[in-house]
């Protein structure tokens, strides 16, 4: 079974805590996403689960093994995507490839077909040096060498970061289609956006888990009712609506502001209103369908409010 | 085992390729080597000549005029001025024309002539020490000789002293800097190189990605260290070329004595530069850190300066510099020939040094993982 466990895993960086008390249970053969902001935690968890790092105290394991005393195994079945890009820039695309084949004993042809779809992609560059390749490619190229010895669960640290949304979306297809080959996958990402695209994801902020759950469920689970607001002035907009005596909380969301009111029943029209002597004139609101996004927004608020 | 081996193999195809990609580092590499062996030799040269004297004759007598010739016929000196007196002299020193003064007294040929003795005095401008130094050892070496000459007219039976420099009878000084310079060589080779080179690993990240394949840790830091002990012998080979065409110096002892050692320094150097670089985590750090090392290395290595004429601390300090033994091992082979059986306790030494360095090195290591 190619599921990843996570019991009360603890780690500090002297007096930093970069995670609490983490457990998770990720399912053999899921895409998993561990999303939060910068600082969450999520490397630290990668590092420990790829047994770069060991953890405080907790335990861990992955398809079964234990990090601490199996390191050696887990070494052969995991695939490690590290954020930052470290291949060998100085070899070409193609003597990568076959260096990270043989370091894990095997061949680029045994498990070409696991990666052909991406290597296609970057095969006419195939005797390019790695560093000459751009953004996009140097993150294709990446993840094939994490691919070639066939992992049992794959890590992927924040593979999109800094890459254009074209190539975001190519990436994530990427994913779904590795996943059907029956590899867990553990994707990092601080764009909320994505997580809609994960089977569960993990909510995690200042090393704590916040919730585990399918992203579905988690932003069906927002309380409140969200509108969505927009109008010309949108600084002056956001400011006057948070001081509306009725608004539990507006944020600013892309193009348009998320507000949520204290109370359900609201008469959209006295804010309407309202706005209006503030001298916003052509103001939109329309109901709107929350996100994992303003879940986690709320989360905050709510632990202000506390 | 076999398994490990090919791995070594692809891991070591992989450090090649990218050291021949460096093509930075290979124009080092020849150039380094050439550059040093051609202009230190030359410019770490003590020997000191064109030493410009003041003489101050208030003699005027055959034996003092005869003094002067001999003076003057040294290749050492340059007889820059006659000088009526002590004080014209000094101020021409002053100027910076004069090093040195020499002033005979007056009726000194009289004096040596009747009490058998005469002194005469020598100033030496010491802002220069070197030059001051020396060149006041010369001169009293020109006197004792001219001594010599005097009190032997007649008497048969006196006592001559004859110097002979063994080993190095020219006293030529770049045989004597050459041997050392290809020792400090393979000490920037070895330790600089290999340092920087694991250290920009993890500048890089690329460390991050090989720790989580299931490579050993020791074969990747082999892997590191066996093209930097080879480029190492390559550079040395390349050195005792380079000083055989240049200088047409060879060694007079045997060359495989030469190789052995220096196979065993640069393990024990390579050791070095890996536990540097397992305490630096850039490149930066291990620039800074080997480059104090060399500094050290070099200047407490006898290399440029004798040991011997350090301060008794300054020279229990140099016990504890691996430079000093290999640059002492090439001169002995170098000029005196020395043999495997001659140097045995300098084969223990590096041996020595190569357990604790690396020991230093698979402790650093072994605290990161």
């Amino acid at each position: 079974m190619n599921n990843v466990q996570l019991n009360h895993i603890t780690r500090s960086y002297g007096t930093i805590h970069a995670v609490r008390d983490v457990s998770l249970d990720i399912r053999s053969g899921e895409l998993f996403g561990l999303i939060g902001p910068d600082g969450a935690g999520k490397t630290t968890l990668f590092r420990i689960l790829t047994t770069l790092l060991l953890p405080d105290s907790g335990e861990a394991k992955v398809c079964g093994l234990d990090v601490r005393k199996d390191w050696k195994e887990i070494r052969g079945i995991a695939g490690y995507m590290p954020g930052r890009f470290s291949l060998y820039q100085d070899l070409s695309v193609e003597e990568n490839l076959r260096f990270f084949a043989t370091v894990f004993k095997t061949t680029v042809k045994e498990n070409y077909d696991l990666i052909h779809d991406i290597y296609v992609q970057i095969e006419p560059f195939a005797k390019r040096r790695a560093g000459k390749l751009s953004g996009g490619m140097k993150q294709k190229l990446a993840l094939c060498c994490a691919l070639i010895h066939r992992p049992r669960v794959l890590f992927l640290d924040e593979p999109t970061t800094g890459v254009d949304p074209v190539s975001r979306k190519e990436f994530w297809d990427i994913l779904s289609r590795i996943k059907k080959q029956g590899i867990t996958i553990i994707v990092s990402t601080p764009y909320m956006d994505e997580a809609s695209l994960c089977d569960r994801i993990a909510l995690m902020k200042n090393g704590v888990c916040l919730r585990t759950d399918h992203p579905a469920t988690i932003s069906a689970s927002y309380p409140h009712l969200l509108w969505a607001v927009c109008g010309a002035d949108m600084y002056s907009l956001l400011l006057d609506i948070r001081a509306y005596p009725e608004t539990y909380s507006c944020h600013a969301f892309g193009d348009r502001h998320h507000l949520a009111l204290k109370s359900g029943k609201h008469e959209m029209n006295d804010l309407k209103h309202f706005l209006q002597g503030r001298g916003h004139s052509n103001v939109t609101i329309e109901p709107l369908v929350p996100s994992v996004e303003d879940y986690f927004m709320n989360f905050e608020e709510d632990k202000l409010c506390m | 085992m076999m398994n490990k081996l090919r791995i070594l193999r692809f891991l070591l195809e992989k450090e090649f390729k990218q050291i021949k990609r460096d093509s930075l580092l290979l124009r080092l590499m020849i150039f380094i080597p050439l550059l040093q062996l051609i202009v230190l030799p030359f410019a770490a040269n003590f020997e000191m000549k064109n030493i410009n004297l003041a003489i101050v004759d208030n003699d005027h007598s055959p034996i003092s005029t005869r003094l002067t010739d001999k003076i003057r016929s040294s290749a050492y000196f340059n007889v820059a001025v006659e000088q009526k007196s002590y004080e014209s002299a000094l101020f021409f020193m002053q100027k910076n024309k004069a090093d040195i003064i020499v002033e005979y007294p007056s009726r000194m040929e009289n004096k040596l002539v009747r009490e058998g003795k005469a002194s005469l005095s020598l100033t030496a401008n010491a802002v220069n020490a070197t030059k001051a130094g020396l060149g006041s050892a010369y001169l009293a070496t020109i006197i004792r000789q001219y001594n010599l000459d005097l009190t032997s007219v007649g008497k048969t039976s006196s006592v001559q002293v004859k110097s002979m420099y063994l080993y190095n009878p020219y006293l030529d000084y770049k045989a004597y800097m050459v041997p050392g310079i290809l020792a400090f060589l393979l000490t920037l080779v070895g330790g600089f190189l290999s340092a920087l080179n694991i250290v920009g690993e993890k500048e890089k990240g690329t460390i991050e990605q090989i720790n989580v394949t299931p490579v050993p840790k020791s074969l990747f830091l082999l892997s590191k260290l066996i093209p930097f002990w080879v480029l190492g012998l390559f550079i040395l080979t390349l050195g005792l070329l380079l000083s055989w065409i240049i200088y047409g110096f060879v060694p007079v002892g045997r060359l495989w004595v030469i190789y052995l050692f220096a196979a065993l320094y640069l393990i024990a150097l390579t050791g070095l530069g890996l536990a540097v670089s397992s305490i630096s985590s850039t490149q930066q750090q291990a620039m800074f850190t080997m480059f104090f090392c060399n500094m050290l290395f070099a200047l407490l290595s006898g290399l440029f300066t004798p040991i011997s004429s350090m301060p008794g601390w300054a020279q229990t300090i140099t016990l504890f510099n691996p430079v000093r033994y290999f640059v002492e091992v090439m001169r002995m082979i170098y000029l005196k020939g020395s043999s495997f059986s001659d140097i045995t306790g300098y084969f223990l030494i590096v041996c020595l040094f190569l357990v604790l360095f690396n020991t230093f090195a698979v402790i650093g290591y072994r605290k990161k993982s």
